[in-house]
């Protein structure tokens, strides 16, 4: 198990790597100036001489990301250029909303898919079965921040339930910040939700034909307890693959609703930055997002050997 | 067949819309805003006095020609890329993939954050950022199947009869992975009209005054509580689109790959 996990843990440290290296090369050595983006087409030569200086952007590149990635190990990130204050106070603050919409998001996928594909499964061909894979196909092809346009349109304009957007922060209540957030992990979760529901009737399905299932019925084990014992655990292990990819497609869908939502997350962050040339912002929170889908999957790798011990043998 | 008519009739949409369409889809006409549905305007017009059901018309041909473009990038690197490493084996494919697992760290979405940074936001930097995701989705796939399919007989006795890599290549692995590659396609334009959506939605795609339907659903939302339909047309364009593509997908595996069709 150790030397699996070292060999995981040595990807993932290359994968980081890589990531960072990518994202160095497109945003500072791609032609564009950022001192002149800043500034504006109009500034004197001067001023972009000097503000490129301040930025330490006279600095030969690979200097820069040496100085960039020292940093980061020490929480260092540098000045957004256009609040004037440490980028990591930006990044925490939107952080602390994001990841509770994510995980919100991703906990309200899992038991959506678990309760309509273990539904759809159980009933097998019959109109139950039909009609939810149906909803689910149509769940798929329906853009998250849509659905999230018609959920404030129903829930916060037609019927006044729940908020139509904005987020009141921490210190106002953990109730009222989770109400907040219900709508967009609800718009998230559908998405997701759909397609995991798929992959957990399949692959339940798959599993029920297998010959220890046939033999622990045999036994006379009811059909529950097969489900509990043999089969879930079993059939999880492709859900649990398919959830690790989808947190990817989660993460940036996160970016969109929060959006519709005027949710004060990374995704704003990100976009005001974009629109402030804020490249050091727009650096780091694009690391940051990239860095939290290759942890997942990197976790995933390692949970799947703990799940089904042939893979780690296999790999081995 | 339902995919496919759905199919068709986008691109029937986005055909006539090249030279016909019932309305304006750019002419601002102030003394026409929020018209509601009627003979001139099928769907009613916007706070600009636009032709709803033109500017429907005309999106559709931004988001095929944004998914076209975006998943041939896909296409042709990708599956170039996944034919050589399953051709050449060894340090060659150790690259290709090992570059493409990291790829699958940055979405298509923020690819495109990255590139609007540099660049600024525009059509085609979306269309660069999805074709960018779609390199290593094509490339896995091709090398996988192609790997299969370098194992059979036919392939040994091709190699055996002194033909080289690249004719075996062009000549047996491409033609027996095609159909996988096609339906892979098709579900990935799907994803490209998604993400085409999502990048104008945020700004960062097609820009105005060209309609897109993303760029409808960012205008229509500001205009949620006065005219909510508005938010109802362009959020239906796109799931239609996307539906469709899906089921033929689906179609599409069952025809030209029965072994990988849903059996259950």
């Amino acid at each position: 198990m150790s030397v699996f996990i070292a060999k995981r843990v040595l990807t993932l440290i290359a994968t980081l790597i890589g990531a960072s290296m990518v994202i160095f090369l497109v945003m500072e050595i791609l032609p564009g100036d950022p001192a002149l983006v800043i500034l504006g087409v109009d500034a004197s030569e001067s001023a972009v001489q000097t503000l490129t200086k301040e930025l330490g952007l006279d600095r030969p590149p690979l200097e820069r990301y040496i100085s960039w990635i020292t940093g980061l190990l020490q929480g260092e990130l540098g000045n957004s250029y256009a609040y004037k204050v440490p980028v990591w106070e930006l990044v925490q603050g939107a952080l602390l909303i994001t990841l509770p919409l994510a995980i919100m998001s991703i906990i309200l996928s899992i038991v959506l898919a678990l309760v309509i594909g273990l539904y759809a499964a159980a009933n097998h061909n019959k109109a139950g079965d039909v009609t939810l894979m149906g909803i689910s196909q149509l769940g798929i092809s329906i853009p998250n921040f849509w659905l999230a346009i018609l959920l404030i349109i129903l829930f916060a304009i037609e019927l006044r339930w729940l908020p139509a957007g904005g987020f009141p922060g921490w210190d106002e209540g953990i109730l009222k910040c989770l109400t907040a957030l219900l709508l967009p992990s609800l718009a998230l979760a559908t998405v997701v939700g759909a397609i995991l529901a798929r992959i957990t009737r399949s692959s339940v399905l798959e599993v029920f034909r297998e010959d220890y299932v046939r033999t622990a019925r045999a036994k006379g084990l009811s059909q529950r307890a097969t489900l509990w014992r043999h089969v879930l655990r079993n059939a999880l292990i492709p859900v649990l693959t398919v959830t690790g990819i989808q947190f990817a497609a989660l993460l940036t869908g996160t970016v969109v609703v929060e959006n519709v939502f005027h949710i004060p997350g990374l995704g704003s962050l990100v976009l005001k930055a974009i629109n402030n040339r804020d490249t050091i912002v727009v650096e780091n929170v694009v690391l940051l997002l990239a860095t939290m889908v290759i942890t997942v999957n990197f976790l995933v790798d390692i949970l799947y050997a703990v799940i089904d011990p042939r893979l780690k043998a296999h790999d081995i | 067949m339902v995919g496919g008519t759905m199919t068709l009739f986008l691109l029937i949409c986005a055909a006539i819309s090249l030279f016909w369409t019932p309305g304006s889809a750019y002419e601002i006409v102030i003394a026409n805003r929020f018209l509601p549905p009627s003979a001139d305007h099928w769907l009613g017009t916007d706070q600009f006095g636009r032709d709803i059901a033109s500017m429907l018309m005309t999106g559709t041909q931004n988001s095929i020609v944004v998914a076209v473009v975006a998943v041939s990038i896909g296409l042709f690197i990708g599956v170039s890329l996944g034919l050589l490493a399953a051709a050449r084996r060894g340090w060659t494919e150790e690259i290709i993939m090992r570059l493409s697992d990291f790829s699958f760290a940055f979405p298509a979405i923020l690819s495109a954050i990255m590139l609007t940074a540099i660049l600024g936001p525009g059509g085609v930097n979306s269309i660069l950022a999805i074709g960018l995701y779609n390199i290593p989705v094509f490339a896995r796939l091709t090398r996988g199947s192609a790997n299969a399919i370098w194992t059979r007989e036919y392939v040994m006795a091709a190699r055996a009869s002194g033909k080289g890599r690249l004719r075996i290549t062009f000549e047996h692995i491409l033609p027996n992975i095609l159909s996988i590659i096609i339906v892979q396609a098709t579900i990935l334009f799907a994803i490209a009209i998604l993400a085409e959506a999502a990048l104008s939605y945020l700004g960062l795609g097609t820009q105005p005054p060209e309609p897109s339907w993303g760029r409808m659903l960012n205008e229509a939302q500001t205009l949620m509580f006065l005219d909510p339909m508005q938010a109802i047309y362009p959020g239906l364009a796109i799931a239609i689109a996307v539906f469709g593509l899906n089921l033929l997908g689906d179609g599409l595996r069952d025809v030209l790959d029965p072994r990988l069709s849903r059996k259950r």
